[in-house]
């Protein structure tokens, strides 16, 4: 293999599974960090000069849809991770509502297979908790857990009786570390839904979902996890009371965790005023209270990770009547920057913090142990290069396969440079290099 | 004006005060012989109608055709709608075919804002979903400013499904701009909670309201389905917000019932009651061609100012 010896001299090296925020060299070879610290030998080594840049753990995505196999008019394994990698990423999650539905090892190997010919993001594809995700019959949770799958939810579709979860979590138990992962909404009270139910749904005339249909939910998984004693991951977090109950638990010692999306700390239900389809996603866009309580959430480590529930559509799909387009926004590209922008930036988080929301949780919670850092000797040379000052505007064309960005036209601060996985760069100077 | 109207928060008070006082000037051209000035001759209207309408389209064909415009109709059933052509690719055939301004009517709220996206024409919504029917608001306004002579300080009661109205929030939003004091009555069920932060007040009990009110506006009670979820039955409907015989006495002298259609009859009114003398809504009616004309003559770039150039040409 031609992995390369590259020399990154002098970045601010953010390393929060390390402990680290400091101005270092890192030296990977052969697809390994090699060294750390100051003035190292760069001989026979590229060197990518990084003043003013910061190199920190490739980011990891517990929540992307790569529509593969069966929606792949929206986005394919290849384009999906090549948009992942633009940015920043070098993991990432699948869904499993694919067509056929990954609830078996059959279709998990197929992913893989074409994560591999890909190649250019690791890819850990989650498996379906219920057969179908019908929500009846539990899928082959224990051939999946063969096949490597650590994750499983029926995500887009909550899981839709206790009975069933109680299930699912206990038969889960018998393997380790496998995270049961819920899309929290009681289905009889979002009928229809286009939006957060309030003052901006009655008017503009939109069907609204409550966060009580969120909250209610939240609180069923929470119960079913401290019956179980399961392990309960929260997709998608979008209310104020959902991030009390999940603080609550945590508290309580029940294995719970949660991650919430990049769109769900940056927009209101305010923002959909003028019907862009962009906006529209599930969970819907809630009030202000709920976004600052999302933020606190993720500060003060109630909420572990951000994860962008990458969900592309094609252009005729969302270029429709609002109540006839289809829910979810593409993120992949854009997380690191409204994570720097909205968040760092304005003193929200310190960059520690976002970084290991960004890629140290969800490397945890995956089980994806080459991910996430620390950037240390002997590790697995997965890193991500970025400019925290750089300014950009989201706007095509995406690498993604669609671009139906709910941050269409915003401005962000801080841009990947190189993405660097297992010491190959997947991404140079902002351009996939495959 | 705004290029579009798409909701009556696209309009200022000045707005309407121009809009219904242009209307005043263009109610005098249908009581002609010749029902036509030359206004808008040249230019293309075109009446883009996703759901079945016959007061409204007629009443904007009508509206288009006084002003000597062009009119295209284009229903969604037995048309490219029908054979599955998008919201999008409609607007931009229509675009090319050089619309000047396109009236919208649709199921799905909002719709008018995404043609606006697609077209360079003026965009007037005629009614989307339950979200607004700002043309409906602006003919209510000019029947209750030309049968009481004011807007500002009207009390009026809007009565019946307001959720799901796009009536109801159009003219709640239009009166509370002009100065009205608006109460929404209706089932709990059926009046959105927050309400009160449109500027209205809210009541469940039509009895307590009646005795105070200028106008009781009502709205029709949609039967299907799967509006029953939100009331036991008609008859309960009918029994305690329907405005008949023995309820209308409290209103005061002077004041009006209001009606956009198609009305329920026994539901929301009495038959006896929609007929009476203070029912204005054949009136409502009649001047909604010249508030549609107003509207048309106004955003496709008349000045409207002057009496003369409206009327004189």
């Amino acid at each position: 293999m031609g992995s390369p010896k590259l020399l990154f001299r002098g970045a601010r090296v953010v390393d929060p599974a390390g402990g680290r925020d400091e101005v270092a060299d890192v030296l990977v070879r052969d697809g390994a960090v090699a060294d750390v610290g100051g003035g190292l030998d760069a001989a026979s080594a590229e060197i990518v000069e990084c003043d003013g840049l910061v190199l920190a753990p490739g980011l990891v995505d517990m929540h992307t849809h790569l529509r593969e196999p069966g929606f792949e008019q929206k986005e394919t394994v290849e384009t999906g991770t090549r948009a992942a990698a633009v940015g920043g990423y070098t993991a990432v999650a699948p869904m499993a509502n694919t067509d056929p539905v990954a609830d078996d090892a059959s279709v998990i190997a197929e992913v893989r297979a074409a994560a591999a010919r890909a190649d250019l993001a690791d890819v850990f594809p989650v498996g379906a908790i219920t057969k179908g995700l019908e929500g009846e019959v539990l899928a082959e949770i224990g051939e999946m857990v063969e096949a490597g799958v650590r994750v499983f939810s029926d995500d887009g579709r909550c899981v839709p009786t206790a009975r069933t979860l109680r299930n699912a979590l206990t038969y889960a138990r018998a393997f380790d570390d496998v995270v049961l992962a819920d899309h929290c909404e009681d289905a009889s009270l979002s009928t229809g839904q286009q939006m957060h139910e309030g003052i901006s749904s009655y008017s503009l005339g939109l069907a609204g979902q409550p966060a009580a249909a969120e909250v209610s939910i939240v609180f069923r998984d929470i119960e079913m996890a401290r019956l179980t004693g399961g392990r309960l991951h929260i997709c998608h977090l979008s209310s104020a009371r959902s991030v009390e109950l999940v603080r609550r638990a945590k508290a309580d010692g029940v294995r719970v965790s949660a991650e919430v999306t990049p769109h769900h700390l940056v927009f209101t239900d305010e923002d959909l005023r003028t019907y862009d389809t962009n906006l529209k996603v599930n969970p819907p866009l809630r009030s202000a209270e709920d976004r600052e309580a999302l933020r606190e959430g993720l500060a003060d480590g109630t909420i572990d990770a951000i994860a962008t529930d990458h969900a592309p559509h094609a252009v005729e799909e969302k270029e429709a009547e609002f109540d006839r387009a289809p829910h979810g926004t593409i993120g992949l590209e854009t997380a690191l920057a409204v994570a720097l922008t909205e968040l760092v930036a304005p003193g929200l988080l310190d960059l520690s913090r976002a970084l290991e929301a960004l890629s140290c949780s969800p490397a945890r919670l995956l089980g994806a142990r080459d991910h996430g850092g620390p950037i240390a000797a002997g590790r697995p040379a997965n890193l991500v290069l970025f400019d925290p000052e750089e300014r950009w505007v989201v706007e095509p064309p995406f690498v993604s396969r669609s671009r139906n960005s709910a941050f269409m036209g915003r401005a962000m601060v801080g841009r990947v440079r190189h993405t660097v996985r297992h010491g190959m760069l997947m991404v140079s100077e902002g351009k996939a290099t495959r | 004006m705004n290029e579009h109207l798409l909701s009556m928060h696209d309009v200022t008070a000045e707005d309407v005060v121009r809009i219904l006082d242009t209307a005043e000037s263009f109610r005098e051209v249908g009581t002609r012989v010749i029902k036509k000035v030359p206004a808008l001759r040249g230019r293309t209207v075109v009446n883009l109608f996703y759901e079945n309408s016959t007061r409204t389209r007629i009443s904007f064909e009508l509206a288009a055709k006084r002003l000597s415009a062009d009119v295209i109709n284009f229903a969604s059933g037995g048309s490219s709608v029908s054979k599955g052509e998008s919201l999008k690719d409609t607007a931009l055939t229509l675009q090319a075919m050089g619309a000047d301004a396109i009236v919208i009517r649709h199921s799905s709220s909002g719709s008018p804002y995404q043609l606006t996206k697609w077209v360079r024409g003026h965009v007037l919504n005629a009614g989307d979903g339950t979200h607004e029917h700002p043309t409906q608001a602006l003919l209510d306004l000019y029947t209750m400013r030309e049968r009481l002579g004011r807007l500002e300080g009207l009390r009026v009661a809007i009565v019946g499904d307001v959720l799901h109205s796009r009536v109801a929030r159009s003219l709640s939003f239009g009166l509370v701009k002009m100065g009205a004091d608006v109460t929404l009555v209706g089932p709990a069920t059926l009046i959105p909670p927050d309400a009160p932060v449109w500027g209205v007040q809210v009541s469940h009990d039509v009895d307590e309201v009646l005795p105070k009110l200028d106008v009781c506006y009502l709205l029709r009670v949609q039967t299907e389905r799967q509006r029953l979820e939100y009331f036991p039955s008609v008859r309960e409907y009918a029994r305690l917000f329907g405005l008949n015989r023995s309820r209308v006495g409290s209103l005061p002298e002077g004041s009006l019932i209001m009606h956009p259609g198609p009305m329920n009859r026994g539901v929301e009114i009495d038959s006896d009651v929609a007929d009476l003398p203070q029912s204005v809504i054949e009136d409502q009616v009649t001047n909604g061609i010249a508030v549609r004309m107003a509207l048309l003559y106004l955003l496709l770039g008349g000045r409207g100012e002057s009496g003369e150039e409206v009327s004189g040409g």
